[in-house]
């Protein structure tokens, strides 16, 4: 070894002597490479959006989704290694028809994201495996009652609940950009809708994408709704407010220039 | 002494008593999706080690016919609402039909507790077609191949699922209509009927059914058929509901009360002295 | 083994029972008998065959004493640890979820006929039937047990839709009385548990104090 401090970025299963895991640290740094994930949870329902990076223009259109569909009441977004996210989608799909099927009513939001992240966390024990390269951000609505809930959870294993977050490239654009929303009232109950929301994601979008150093990309939306089923937005209206978001950029800029 | 050892001489001598479920319930440390041994396998090992065979229980709480037929713009299908416990009415407002997509129903007869359990792996299946999202939505003529299979298999493993289904879908712009039962036998055609439907209702339909018969027909035919087989079948109540499969979609109607004739002239004078026989 | 022995030295404990629940606005009202018996005999006349689930879902026992408990043992378990992730009160759909799924996958092993009842905020006062193969049903009112076929014709015409707490009492009671008066394996007293928005109670009726109707 070179130097004292190195080398303990080997496994996950060894602590470097200030105590931290490098090998937790650079899986997030996979996901700090990705096209910005955000979501929010609006007053009727919950919206997730992420920039996606296109690698090559013969992709067809839609391809290597980000977004998914996990059940009827959730969905969440991938910031990072798709291919380590599928296989976390694939465990919250078990997750929900595990629950509906063994106490009948669909999983709640807290009790999945805590069971994905009991997943994701065992991922940074074990010699024999590498943490996931991805964080997810979870969207899901239990009900009239509870109404919608967003939740992120990270390659360490964490997981909180969140109003709004960010993670991905552009996150700390993005954040900053979230705040200045006014997403609640003094009560903390949410403000904006959905449809609103979807308008406000394709702008931060547009305005944390740095044009001239990132690739080309397209916006991937999916929401849940009060009273309808997880669906991802339609392309054509993702589309037309991605348009209207740049095209306001561009006077915006045009102004700054005068 | 030499000892036998048979294959999974434990393991398959004991029944857990919540199956699959105790191992998917709990959340979190299982690194791999592998799959479990699954618990019906049991009784498989446990005859190939030597134990006598487990007999297949009986059908408890049941349903009786189930009628359809295919018609030039969907399909019908027809249930009455009973499921009975022995000869006992016991539930008398049961739905039989299942809406399994927005194009497909499946009707069933036999173990109530069995169908329900079928209704309920359809659903699963569709609920992740849903989640796939990618523009298409499983085929009634998928989930009668798919239910043939789950019957045939259990039928092999001596356990089978006790029904008679009938499943009714519009696919590619054309009606479709199959038969699925305990052992796994399956066909299409264009009509069906099961249980007592297929003695009393089957002669019935074929006299019935026309290459450019419509739903609406269709649907006249079957309330027909169910008034003969409530006439005929003890195990059948006047109590009924019609699905009707479309381009437009399932429609399943609300229970329905048949109606029914008793007074023909013979009936209500009844037996005289002058009979040569007793009624 | 000498061919001559008393029964209830061989056969199981089992509830040949009256037991029914009665979906009113707000609550249910579940009411059994007391009567365990091995072959003809009473091992038991004032059991309580309505078990406490969870504070407002209860259960109705019928069938094996011992199949009977050990289920609803596990029911009431993983219904507490779910309330428990869940901090609020479970559904009563879920507390027949469970135990239709025990009733279900083991239909072979066991005998039991359960009827699961009670009241959450969601759906107010609801009850389940699981009979012997372990289907699933929701009634407006359940009977279960070999005393109920006695008084299908009874529950059939006295049960209105819209009735009043107070008025469940007394159609349980009645119908109850009529199953036990009429059933050899149901008797003893009759055991009430009212639940709804605010909770459970109980009531005795002792089995010199029942209602009494044509005794010849």
């Amino acid at each position: 070894m070179a130097s004292i401090g190195t080398g303990y970025d080997l496994s996950s299963t060894i602590f470097s002597p200030d105590g931290r895991v490098f090998q937790i640290e650079y899986a997030t740094k996979a996901v700090e490479n990705s096209g910005t994930c955000m979501g929010i949870r609006c007053k009727d329902g919950v919206l997730l959006a992420v920039e996606k990076t296109i690698i090559s223009k013969m992709l067809v259109p839609g391809s290597l989704r980000r977004a998914h569909i996990v059940d009827k009441h959730a969905s969440l977004v991938v910031c990072g290694l798709i291919s380590d996210g599928r296989v976390i989608v694939d465990r919250a799909r078990e997750e929900c028809e595990n629950y509906l099927d063994f106490y009948g009513r669909p999983i709640p939001g807290a009790i999945l994201a805590d069971r994905l992240a009991h997943f994701v966390h065992l991922y940074t024990l074990h010699w024999s495996v590498r943490p996931f390269g991805c964080a997810i951000l979870l969207g899901v609505h239990n009900g009239e009652k509870q109404g919608a809930q967003l939740y992120m959870i990270e390659p360490s294993g964490v997981s909180y609940r969140y109003f709004a977050c960010a993670y991905g490239k552009g996150k700390q654009a993005a954040r900053t950009e979230l705040e200045k929303l006014s997403l609640n009232d003094k009560q903390a109950s949410p403000q904006i809708s959905c449809e609103q929301a979807v308008k406000d994601l394709a702008k931060i979008v547009v305005s944390v994408h740095d044009d001239s150093k990132d690739k080309e990309y397209e916006i991937e939306m999916i929401w849940v709704r009060d009273g309808k089923p997880a669906a991802m937005v339609p392309r054509d209206v993702v589309q037309k407010v991605h348009d209207e978001a740049k095209r306001e950029a561009e006077a915006d800029s045009d102004m700054e220039d005068e | 002494m030499e000892k036998v050892i048979y294959v999974n001489e434990t393991d398959a001598q004991r029944k857990p008593l919540l199956p699959s479920a105790s191992s998917s319930v709990m959340s979190g440390l299982r690194l791999t999706a592998g799959v479990p041994l699954k618990d019906r396998d049991d009784s498989v090992l446990a005859s190939a080690a030597g134990a006598p065979v487990k007999h297949t229980s009986r059908p408890i709480v049941t349903g009786s016919s189930v009628i359809a037929m295919r018609c030039k713009d969907g399909v019908v299908m027809a249930t009455d609402t009973l499921a009975s416990y022995g000869s006992l009415a016991r539930f008398r407002q049961i739905s039989r039909l299942y809406k399994a997509t927005d194009h497909c129903v499946i009707g069933g007869g036999g173990d109530m507790s069995d169908f329900f359990e079928l209704c309920e792996t359809v659903r699963k299946e569709t609920t992740l077609e849903y989640c796939y999202d990618d523009g298409h939505m499983i085929t009634a003529s998928a989930i009668h191949q798919m239910l043939a299979r789950i019957m045939y298999n259990r039928r092999n493993k001596m356990d089978p699922y006790w029904n008679y289904m009938l499943v009714a879908g519009w696919q590619h712009g054309k009606p479709v209509l199959g038969y699925v039962d305990l052992v796994g036998s399956h066909f299409v055609s264009e009509v069906i009927a099961t249980g007592y439907g297929e003695y009393l209702g089957l002669p019935l339909l074929r006299k019935a059914y026309r290459e450019d018969i419509t739903v609406e027909e269709g649907k006249k035919v079957l309330q027909q058929i169910l008034t003969v087989l409530f006439y005929r079948d003890a195990r059948t109540i006047d109590r009924i509901q019609i699905a009707c499969v479309t381009e437009k979609g399932v429609e399943i109607s609300e229970p329905t009360k048949l109606e029914t004739e008793w007074s023909y002239k013979a009936f209500i004078s009844g037996a005289r002295a002058s009979d040569v026989s007793t009624w | 083994m000498t061919p001559i022995q008393p029964e209830w030295t061989s056969t199981e404990h089992s509830m040949g029972t009256s037991i029914m629940a009665v979906a009113f606005d707000g609550g249910v009202v579940m009411g059994a008998d007391s009567r365990t018996t091995t072959g003809s005999y009473i091992a038991n006349r004032v059991s309580d065959k309505i078990t406490p689930m969870h504070d407002k879902i209860y259960c109705c026992r019928s069938g094996s004493a011992a199949d009977t408990q050990i289920i609803s043992d596990y029911v009431r378990h993983y219904l507490s640890m779910h309330a428990i992730e869940l901090s609020e009160e479970p559904d009563v759909a879920t507390a027949a979820k469970i135990f239709r799924t025990f009733c279900y996958y083991n239909k072979g092993q066991l005998m039991a006929g359960i009827i699961v009842a009670g009241y959450d905020d969601k759906k107010g006062g609801q009850v389940f039937t699981i009979p012997l193969g372990g289907a699933l049903v929701q009634q407006p009112f359940a009977i279960g047990g070999s005393g109920s076929s006695y008084i299908y014709g009874f529950c059939d015409s006295n049960y209105k839709e819209g009735m009043t707490k107070e008025e469940c009492i007394t159609f349980v009671k009645n119908a109850l009385s009529l199953a036990m008066a009429r059933d050899g394996s149901s008797g003893g007293v009759i055991r009430l548990v009212i639940i709804d928005k605010s909770g459970s109670s109980r009531e005795f009726h002792p089995g010199n104090k029942l209602p009494e109707f044509w005794q010849g």
